[in-house]
């Protein structure tokens, strides 16, 4: 065992930590320190829900972290199963909470893709509107509650401020304001109601001007700086290999968003720019989130642009109980927190034989050992928030 | 209210304390943010700018220890039960439970080999607020109703 220590130290001093190298004969001198484990969570404010972790620390330094996951494990892909394809939608809501219309976006594109049915270009655009305003929302809850538990209280209070206003536009859309369950196998439930668009293009006159503010309170602050710069770093290649997507590996230099690689319902034909910034750290991906609220409200803005002039349907002509050939589909598309792909099993009948879905914070979350290794306990938290992970979506 | 309570004889005085020490609880609920899913996100829109909990005394706290009230927001599964339990147990008396949504209330859609059908199997519950997930202004609802089963308790009186 004491081998073993001795090797993990040196190993720590010779790679450096979040606070520079430290001088080796003065920490072996005033502090004498020994393994031991500390358990955070599973009821823990800055862990977003019940994640629970082992880590294993030698004094303040992290030198191993073990991820236990499956306290919110609600079996959402065996109850598919049981249920016919529309009343599958609820459940896809309900794995982020955060963004329900992009989980309710891949799925129906992953059943219409199995299907092969057409849908309505205005249904399409609807859709990709929906799914914008819900990656702003996403992304202002992940800012308010990153900053929250870095320790800036002001984000939290100007992020809900801008969320409510989302909110207030799925509520008039769908009705709901968190769950919205609006899309369905075709198209969507039913149009816009009058007054929308105006409403959404005000939202995007006044969303860029509080971007401001957030940037005012975090952007260069010296505190939020030095809370995320070079810290929770994670190289290209690594977070390649660990299956990172989304604003995480954005934030790492690599340029692989689906909406541009592989774009999917309208993403083609609109004007967008994909963030990427490559500091590798937690103020990167900070970075590129903040970057890709503002691409998000730029492609609301060119829907509604588009809604406005056009009319028609927004449901193709579906049949009322749904029976997919024999076959399976896979369907990826860019989640709020990353890729987030359906994987459906059809043997003809009215239900999925096998539903599997693959959600971005569960691949997200296996990076976290990575990163946090060698960085003190306070760094966890910068690194959960950086990662933006949902449990909902890690356990299902 | 240790030895004393619930034993001494209904009379003015009793009465008067029993209303100041209620009036106290009631007005500043410290709840747990014991935040498990869905209804999670709406029970901090709650505590957020729009609706701002703070006028209620609703201020909420990361300890069990410093808490009054526990909203069991979202889906409990077996493997959190006992670490909901066990929360439970740390809050110092009085302690109240609000079980928010159709998940904490019943399982909800979720009738799966891996959900706790009801909180109420775990912890005594004093108001259920359906709604998958509730808004925030039935959150308050809620609140609202616990402290007017506050006002009703008695202390010193039998």
């Amino acid at each position: 065992m004491a081998v073993k220590e001795e090797q993990q130290f040196k190993e720590l001093m010779a790679k450096g930590t979040s606070l520079g190298k430290v001088d080796e004969d003065i920490m072996r001198e005033t502090i004498r320190t020994q393994d031991y484990w500390i358990n955070m969570g599973p009821q823990h404010p800055s862990t977003h829900g019940v994640l629970r972790l082992i880590l294993s620390l030698q004094g303040e330094r992290i030198v191993d972290t073990e991820v236990v996951i499956g306290y919110l494990h609600r079996g959402t892909e065996k109850l598919a199963e049981a249920r016919t394809y529309h009343q599958i939608i609820p459940l896809t809501d309900r794995l982020d909470y955060l963004a329900s219309p992009a989980m309710n976006f891949g799925y129906v594109l992953a059943v219409e893709k199995l299907m092969e049915i057409e849908v309505p270009e205005r249904a399409e655009y609807i859709r990709v509107m929906m799914a914008e305003l819900a990656r702003i929302s996403s992304h202002l809850l992940w800012l308010a509650t990153h900053a929250l538990d870095i320790g800036a209280m002001t984000v939290f209070l100007y992020c809900f401020r801008e969320r409510e206003m989302v909110l207030d536009l799925f509520e008039m859309a769908t009705g709901g304001r968190l769950i919205t369950s609006y899309y369905r196998i075709g198209g969507v439930a039913h149009d816009l109601p009058d007054g929308f668009l105006d409403k959404v293009k005000e939202f995007c006159e006044i969303f860029p001007k509080r971007v401001q503010d957030y940037d005012d309170l975090l952007y260069a602050n010296r505190i939020w700086l030095s809370r995320t710069v070079n810290v929770a770093k994670i190289s290209a290649e690594k977070g390649l290999a660990l299956g990172l997507s989304g604003p995480s590996i954005r934030g790492s230099g690599v340029n692989w968003d689906l909406r541009r690689a592989n774009p999917y319902s309208v993403y083609d034909k609109l004007d967008f720019e994909v963030a990427v910034f490559d500091g590798c750290d937690v103020y990167a991906r900070y970075l590129v989130r903040r970057k890709e609220m503002l691409e998000s409200c730029k492609i609301v803005k060119q829907c509604a642009e588009y809604l406005e002039k056009t009319s028609g349907p927004v449901m193709a002509k579906v049949p009322k109980v749904l029976k997919p050939p024999v076959g399976e589909v896979y369907m990826a598309t860019e989640a709020p927190k990353g890729e987030l792909a359906y994987y459906i099993v059809s043997d003809g009948s009215q239900r999925p034989y096998r539903l599997k879905i693959r959600t971005p914070s569960f691949a997200n979350l296996i990076a976290l050992p990575e990163m946090v290794k060698g960085h003190l306990v306070a760094d966890v938290i910068a690194a959960i928030g950086s990662i933006d992970i949902v449990l909902g979506e890690v356990d299902r | 209210m240790g030895v004393i309570d619930r034993r001494l004889p209904d009379n003015k005085l009793t009465e008067v304390i029993d209303k100041v020490v209620n009036w106290a609880r009631a007005s500043s609920l410290w709840p747990m943010t014991f935040g498990l899913a869905c209804c999670a996100i709406e029970m901090m829109a709650a505590g957020a700018s729009r609706f701002d909990f703070d006028r209620f005394g609703v201020i909420f706290r990361a300890t069990p220890r410093q808490s009054d009230v526990m909203i069991v927001a979202g889906t409990l599964t077996l493997k959190m039960a006992p670490v909901l339990r066990k929360v439970y147990d740390q809050m110092p008396e009085p302690r109240w439970v609000i079980s928010m949504g159709s998940c904490a209330n019943s399982g909800g859609i979720y009738k799966t080999y891996h959900v706790v059908q009801g909180v109420d199997k775990i912890v005594p519950v004093d108001v259920y607020v359906p709604g998958c997930p509730p808004r925030p202004e039935g959150l308050m609802y809620g609140v609202i109703r616990l402290q007017e089963k506050i006002f009703q308790m008695k202390v010193l009186r039998r």
